[in-house]
Order: C-alpha cells, then structure tokens, then sequence
C-alpha cells in the first residue's frame, strides 16, 4: 500500500462532506441504501486497513460485528443499558477480543488466517449463543431507541471517516513505513529488525474495535438481534469480496468497491426478484473476470494507459 | 456404555465430516482452488438424492452411481470453464487465492439459485433409518453405511494417490506446481481432474448424508465452513491429515456433547482446531510453506 | 450528480410507465410481500408463508378482485426474496413503500422480520398482521407501532399449552415430575427454553435434563441418548425444521420410551408425518388445526389444488386468515386509504378460516398452540379461543 498524500485527504475530507449531505437530498429508500454504502464501506475500509498492508485475508469480521450487535441488544433489553455505554463498551471488547487473536494468529500465514478467523469467528458464534442460553436466559434482545437512518447514516459516516483518518494517519508514520516493508516482503522486514507481531496486533485491534462498533450502530435499524443473523458468516465474506472488489492495495480501494456492488445488487434485486441470487452470482463472475485486480487496478491501469497514449 | 457410545457416535459423525471434506482437499491441495461452493455441491447431491427417492423410489446408494460421473463432468466443465482461465492469469499463489474466492462464492449463489427453482423446502425424507446395535451402542444403519462408503472412498482414495503413477503425480502437483510442470506433468490437466475428482466425492458425500440430515438448498455454507476447517486443520493437500483432522473432530464433538455440554460441541470443536493450529501453523500434516 | 440523474431518470420511467399503463393504474391494488426464498428461513417460508400468499391472490383475482367501494379492482402482486437477511429485507421494505408504492404489505415471515420493518410500514400507515411472530412485548411493540398487529399468540402462551398437558399428564399419572428439556441455540429457542424453565418449576416440575444444541447440529445422538438417559417421561424441544426432523430420528432410532414427545416447529409439517408415517403418530408440536372445521376444510383443499402443496397443519391457517382479514378490512373501509383500513381492521372483527377475528389493542388471540399427530392428521389439542380440541394421546412406542 502506497503512501497516502495529502492531496487524497483533501479529496476524502471534500468526498465525506459531500457524503454528509446526502440524507438531506435524497428519499427515503436512496438514504437506506446509503446506510447500506456506509455500513460496508466502514467495514471494509478497517478490514483493508489491516488485510491492505499485511495481505492477511481476515474472515473475522462478523465475529466483532456479532459482538457489537450483541452486546447493544443485551445491555439495552435485559440490563436496562444505554445505546451510547453499550455502543462504547462493545467497541472496546471487540478491540480486546481482536488483540488476543491476533497475539494468537502471529504464527499463522495465508490461508491457515484466513480460516483460523473464521473458525474464530464460529466459535465466538457459539458461545455467544451458549452463554446466553444458559446465563443471561433471555425474552429477545430487543433495541428500541428513537435513532432513524439519518442518524444512523451519520454515525456509520463518522466511523468510515474515523476509519480513513486513522488509515491515512498509519501510512505516513513510521508504523506505516513498517507495514509496507512487511507487504512487500514479512521475511525482509523481521531481518531488519521491525517487530512484525505487534504491528500485526496493533491494526488487528483497530479493525476489531470498528467491525463492532459498526455491529453496535447497525443493532437499532435490526430492533431485534438473533445470535444467528448478527454472528452471520455471509457477513465477513461479503466485506472481504466487496474490499478486495474495489482493490485492497488503497485505502480508499473499498469505496469503489462498494457503491458499484450494493449498486449492482439493488439492480438485479429489482429486476430479478424471483431468481435474484441466481443473477447475483452470474453478476459476481463477470464482475471478477473483467475487473481482475479490482476497481482500483482497473483505474490504475486506465491512468497508466491513458499516460502511455500521451 | 457411555465411552462406547462416544466412540461409535464420534466415530460415525468422522465419516460425514470426512465426506464433507475429502473432496474439497482435493481441489484446494491440487488445483488450488479454494473453493467456497464446496457446500452447494454437496447439497446437489442431496437434491438428486432426495428427488430421485421421492419421486422415483430410487435409492440413495443407486443415486450415487448417477451422481458420479454428473457431478465429475460438471465440475471438470466448471474447472475448465470458469477457474482454468483465472489459473493461468493469475500472477502468484496468492492471487489465484484471492479470485478463486471470489469467483467460487459467485457459484455458489449461481448453483443456490438454480437448487431453489428446483425445491425451494426442506428435503426431507429418510432412508435406512434403522436402528442397529454396534458393540451395545445404538445407532442408525445410514450414519454406518455413510462412514463405509466414507472409508472406502478414502482408502481408494489412498491407494490411488500413493501406488499409481497417476496419483503420483497428483501429489507431486499438490507439493509444487512448477516442480511437477518440470517435470513434464501436464499441470492443467491433472487439476482439472482433481478438481472434478474433488466435486465428484462431494457430492456423493451430500447423497448420502441427505440420509440422515434434513438439508435444503441454502445450508451448504455451513457445510463449507465444515470442510474448510478440517482441511486447514489436517494440513493442506494431505488425504491423511483431512481423515485424522475429521475423526478428531468428530470424536471431540460427541465427547463434549455427551459428557459437557451439546451446547458447547461447535465451540470446542473450533477450540480444538485454533490449539492445533496454534502449536502446528501447517495443520497436522501440512508442509511449512515457503 | 448522480441523485439528479438518477431522478431525470426515474421520472421520465415514471412518465413512460403511466402513459403506457394509462387506465390500467387505477384499476390494480398493488400488494407487496417480501419473504425468504433462500437463506435460513426458506425452508419455512416456502410451506406456510407463500403458497397462502399465491392461493390468496389467486382466488381474489379469479372472483374478479376487490371491490373497493364499488369498483372492481384486481391484485398486483409484488413479491421480493429477502435471503433471511434483515437488511436486505429492510432495504426491500423501503423499496415496497417509496418506489413501488404499493397500497398495502403482507407481514413477513419470522419475528425479526416484522420487528425490523415495523418502523418503515408504520411510517408509511401499511397495516401488518403479523402471523410468524411470536413475541411477549406484544404490548411495547404496538404502542410503538401501532400499525402492528398480532395473529399467534405470545411466547407465554406458545409455552403455556404445553406446560398444561404437563400439568394434566402427571395428573393422571402417566407422567412423573421429570421433564427431559433441549432447545437449539437461537433467538427463538432460547428464549422459550427460558420461559419453560419458569413455567416448568412453578409448576413444581424437575428438568432432568436441560441442553441447549447450536443450529445446524448434525448428530443429535448424544442429545436424543443423554435425555433417554435421565428416564423423564417426558421430552420437550425447542426445535426449528432441520432439528426437529433430525429429533424425531434419533427418538426413533433410540427408542424413546416417553409418553409425552414435543418438538416445536415444523412438528406440523406435512413432511412430518410424510417422512416418518406412523412411527411419530401421538408425536405433540407446535400449532395444530381443526381438519373437521368445514371452513379449515375448504381452504385446505383449495390450497391443495391452486398451489399443489399440503397446508401446514398451523400458521397456514392462520396466515391466510391474515390475508382475510386484509381483504375484508379493504372493502369493509371502501378505500384504499391505508389509515382508514388500519382502523377498520382495529374495529371489526372478520369472517375467516380461523373462525371470528377481532383484534384487541392490536391482538388477536385465536390460535393453537399445541397439535398432535392423531393417525397422519395433526390436530390442534390446546389453543386459545379455538374450537375442536382432541385429547392428547400418550406416545406408544416409535413403530
């Protein structure tokens, strides 16, 4: 992942106000698809944040968003919790629960991370669900609050920014300059001395802490949370597929790989209703086929071409 | 007898889980497909299980021959018409990773939806749901015949891989593409016959399963996410590691659930598979990779 | 930018649409039903909530449509797969209302569906009569959405039928103190497992044996074996379709001497008694039916014939009373002002399959709560305000 410039934080800061106002403009259905844009695109831009620079593929996504859907739907139900205390507390526990993976993960290398996160991730699932049953003994986690989806677009927004500010941040520190030497070659940059673990830990915890917070803001447009939807496998897939859809190799690689997805999605759902799964998946293919290296690596390569035509 | 029973019971559910997964080690340890429609290939087994019972008699065990040569044509067709073109454009391992990811879970909603328009509902029905005493242990004649088969598939399997020139160079390919191409092995033409190999004992595996587990067309996530697990955790490309990882599993699995908790069995099953990855990063019989 | 476009775009569909459907418009209710066609809950939704969903439009539309104040007007039906996934289902919900513009919804399919989009259709005035949802803030939920109204009875009452045949089985001595209890470890099975256990020891009752499963067990052996073990006479499971089918295996298989077996849902599927005949005959679940109800009779037949499969043996029912009710509600009001039709259906009561309908602060408490499979029909054997009730029979054996 290159170095980001300020140039492209002066686009993102003038992308994120223009982002802000679109509750303002738009109807009803438009501003929920929004929520849906800014849901993924927080997600995928703190999975990038880690899976960019370390090209580790994380399935763990829903293990933190189940925790932060969770955790919001039990405080405020059955302990009479805020939103606000049980949003924050669900950020910091998915910033715990992802340290100690990624302590754990430090041996593990391509596809043995891939599916040790979601091994995780089930078994997070599994006791969410045990404890439950078993200790907190429940009537439905039901999260009635007065939030509509302009609040929650705004909140998601926030996140997203948070995201790519931290993003933009690491990448010009020296912790950024670590991380690309790590992409470029782990075994270089042990040999010169860079503490590979904690690098991979330390981003690790922040895609944690955001994949729940988002979990804790989604909670109230749910209203009411079952293990088994929050915890939901489709969910990392979905994040990863999307973010890598857009190119990982960027920061802002997740941005236009969501919008054209959700897009794409909504489409075939209303032209389609009857076999929309069927076209969804015929959508993927050609999508992967022609767009080999993601959105990003399309445009790359037209900026390129373009150059070369000069 | 409690241990008998977990024995029997654990050892039984090892041959569906090896079912789930023997096919699926296959395609990722040779063509290096990492294949998430690996469920919805089983679950089209159970289909035409299901459907051929239902609606024709037609046992499950005849079922299998059909579904064999269907399910190897169709998965070679796939290979060969879908992943070969992202193998050879792809740059590194970790790229053709990265689009088999990416253009399997697209299949996997293309065969979701295809399975939906044919039955949309539970496929629900049973077949040698008999009762049978092993050792004092009660269990069904299904689950015993699945783990046969399971075991006679894997010992072919076995045979196959390590006493034929064929198999050999199977397993050279799994060891190294470059290496085996080298060589002088068509590389291409052996994945696209693992690959189908792979899809072919899937979804025999889906058939007979369908005998004792009530599937519809939607659950084979769960079975991929199954199969992924066990693969990682036996080592990658290893027939042995995938059979021991099954049997670990399966025992562990009926051992919580009968002296802890039901409730805890997928959670210590997953805890099993974190700790054996935690002190082995190759699963059980992986190669460290380099 | 793109919202213009998009705009430019929509209005000149709009346009084009209206010009080329001229009169036409006026003349079609639009109806809007999102539902699982895949995903979890499919399995469900393809038994109990869509062929109702067909057969009621059907029927309609072959007696020449509604008549909304003296005007013929027909069914449109759009109807949308939600893939059991809450956002997709709330961003299809958004659909339905703002770019469809539909006149009025058919509830959806399970709790979480119903709780989720309540804000959206209330927002919009659609009345929901809710079928599949089960819940016991009833009370909470419709003085938030006062648009939401409830068909199946609450969580306490799903539990309390069963915890009555308890109550009369030990009575009568068949069975003692001890109850074998599992439940499968989601959303709706925990929380009835949690009501059971308090209704269950108020009654003095001793849960021997007390599991919970993960959905998608796929050997419950141990289970059906450890509850086997703890001798209760009686079984009870909080069960979902595959778990419930995969219970009833493994009773038979092992023999379960009990004589009182529950499963939950799906207990009341065709598929059922389909799969395993007579081996689960006295088998007790969730919902239940009156077959010999002329009126229950007629629909059953009808649904057989127009949509080609079996109703379930409970919400079937129920469901398409739901639509009854809808129907009536539309022509009773004479508009299609979704307002005036919301408090209609609050202030009459209706004709329907499940007999006098009327809702009270938005409930409607006519439903079965528990059915038996007597002879390869699953009668309703407790329920609420429902006439028919057989009397449950003692499990004899698993041939």
């Amino acid at each position: 992942m290159k170095a980001s410039t300020v140039q492209e934080l002066i686009i993102a800061a003038i992308l994120a106000f223009l982002a802000a106002l679109w509750p303002l403009v738009v109807d009803i259905y438009w501003l929920g698809i929004g929520v849906d844009v800014m849901m993924y695109v927080a997600l995928a831009t703190s999975w990038v944040l880690f899976s960019g620079p370390t090209h580790y593929i994380s399935l763990a996504t829903a293990a933190f968003f189940g925790i932060g859907g969770f955790l919001v739907g039990s405080g405020m139900s059955d302990y009479e919790a805020s939103f606000w205390s049980m949003a924050a507390l669900s950020a910091c526990v998915g910033a715990v629960l992802a340290a100690l993976i990624g302590l754990a993960t430090l041996r593990l290398s391509g596809v043995y991370f891939v599916i040790f996160t979601l091994g995780l991730a089930e078994m997070i699932r599994n006791l969410v669900s045990w404890i439950q049953n078993n200790f907190l003994g429940s009537r439905g986690l039901y999260v009635f609050t007065d939030f509509t989806d302009k609040h929650l677009y705004w909140m998601l927004l926030g996140v997203a920014v948070a995201v790519y500010l931290l993003g933009w941040i690491i990448s010009r520190s020296r912790l950024g300059f670590a991380l690309r030497i790590i992409g470029g070659d782990e075994t270089v940059a042990r040999h010169v001395g860079i503490d590979t673990a904690t690098v991979k830990v330390i981003l690790f915890t922040t895609t944690g802490f955001f994949a729940a917070l988002v979990g804790a803001i989604i909670a109230p447009r749910w209203s009411y949370i079952e293990p088994n939807q929050v915890f939901s496998p489709q969910l990392s897939f979905f994040v990863v597929i999307m973010a890598l859809l857009g190119g990982a190799g960027r920061l802002w690689g997740p941005v236009v790989g969501v919008i054209p997805f959700l897009l794409i999605w909504n489409w075939v759902d209303t032209n389609f209703p009857n076999q929309s799964i069927l076209v969804l998946g015929i959508a993927f293919l050609v999508i992967v086929y022609f767009l080999p290296h993601g959105v990003v690596g399309r445009l790359e390569q037209l900026r390129i071409w373009s150059r070369t035509l000069k | 007898m409690q241990i008998i029973d977990i024995l029997i019971s654990g050892l039984l559910l090892s041959g569906t889980y090896a079912l789930v997964a023997m096919g699926l080690n296959l395609q990722y340890g040779v063509a290096r497909i990492m294949n998430l429609a690996n469920g919805e290939v089983l679950v089209f087994g159970s289909l035409a299980a299901f459907w051929l019972y239902t609606s024709s008699q037609i046992s499950p065990l005849l079922t299998i021959l059909i579904v064999i040569p269907i399910s190897f044509i169709g998965n070679l067709l796939i290979y060969n018409l879908l992943l070969a073109p992202l193998v050879r454009r792809s740059k590194s391992r970790g790229a053709l990773e990265v689009d088999s990811i990416l253009a399997t879970f697209g299949m996997s909603f293309i065969l979701i939806g295809i399975m939906t328009s044919i039955e949309g509902g539970f496929f629900a029905y049973k077949y040698l749901s008999e009762p049978i005493q092993i050792l004092g242990s009660t269990t069904s004649l299904s689950r015993l015949v699945a783990f046969l088969i399971a075991t006679l598939i894997a010992l072919v399997l076995y045979l196959w891989l390590n006493k034929t020139r064929s198999g050999v160079a199977v397993r050279a390919v799994s060891v190294s593409t470059e290496a085996a191409g080298l060589v002088g092995i068509n590389v291409p033409r052996l994945s696209a016959v693992a690959f189908a190999i792979g899809g072919a004992i899937t979804a025999v595996g889906g058939a007979l399963i369908s005998t004792f587990i009530t599937l519809d067309a939607s659950i084979g996530v769960v079975f991929t996410l199954k199969a992924l697990i066990i693969v990682i955790m036996g080592g990658v490309g290893e027939i042995r590691g995938a059979i021991i990882a099954a049997i670990i599993l399966g025992i562990v699995e009926t051992t919580v659930a009968t002296l802890v908790d039901p409730g805890l069995t997928l959670a210590a099953a997953y805890f099993i598979f974190v700790l054996i990855l935690l002190f082995r990063p190759q699963g059980l019989f992986g190669r460290r990779n380099t | 930018m793109f919202t213009r476009t998009l705009r430019k775009l929509a209005t000149v569909a709009t346009a084009m649409a209206l010009f080329a459907s001229g009169v036409q418009a006026a003349d079609v209710i639009k109806i809007g039903a999102i539902a699982p066609k895949t995903g979890g809950l499919a399995g469900g939704a393809v038994v109990t909530q869509w062929p109702n969903v067909e057969l009621w439009v059907n029927q309609v539309n072959a007696r020449g449509g509604l008549d909304v104040g003296g005007k013929m007007m027909q069914i449109e039906l759009i109807e949308y797969d939600d893939k059991t996934n809450p956002g997709e289902h709330i961003k299809l919900a958004q659909r339905l209302a703002t770019q469809d513009k539909v006149d009025f919804i058919v509830a959806p399919y399970g709790t979480g569906f119903n709780i989720a989009t309540a804000p959206i259709y209330g927002k919009f005035g659609y009345p929901m009569i809710a079928v599949s949802a089960i819940t016991d803030k009833m009370e909470e939920l419709t003085q938030r959405y006062p648009n939401l109204f409830f068909t199946l009875g609450t969580t306490t009452a799903f539990v309390q039928g069963v915890t009555e045949i308890l109550v009369e089985q030990r009575a009568a001595g068949t069975i003692g103190n001890e109850v074998a209890m599992v439940n499968v470890a989601d959303a709706f099975g925990i929380e009835l497992a949690d009501r059971a256990r308090e209704l269950f020891a108020a009654e003095g009752f001793d849960i021997v044996y007390d599991k919970s499963y993960p959905l998608g067990t796929p050997d419950l052996s141990p289970v059906m074996k450890g509850a086997k073990e703890s001798g209760a006479k009686a079984f009870i499971a909080w069960s979902y379709p595959p778990d419930s089918f995969g219970l009833a295996e493994q009773a038979i298989i092992e023999d379960l001497d009990v004589n009182v077996y529950y499963s939950a849902v799906a207990t009341s599927f065709p598929a059922f008694s389909g799969v395993y005949g007579s081996k689960i005959n006295n088998v007790l679940g969730a919902g239940g039916t009156n077959v010999d109800d002329p009126a229950i009779a007629a629909y059953r037949a009808a649904h057989s014939e127009i949509t080609g499969k079996t109703a379930d043996y409970w919400a079937s029912a129920n469901t398409y009373a739901a639509l009854q009710i809808l129907e009536q509600a539309i022509v009773g009001a004479a508009t299609l002002d979704r307002d005036t039709v919301t408090q209609y259906i609050k202030d009459n009561s209706f004709d329907t399959v499940m007999g006098d309908l009327s809702f009270k602060n938005n409930f409607s408490d006519t439903f079965w709560s528990v059915g038996q499979w007597q002879d390869g029909v699953f009668r309703g054997v407790k329920g609420s305000n429902v006439e028919g009730a057989v009397d449950v029979r003692l499990k004899d054996g698993w041939k």
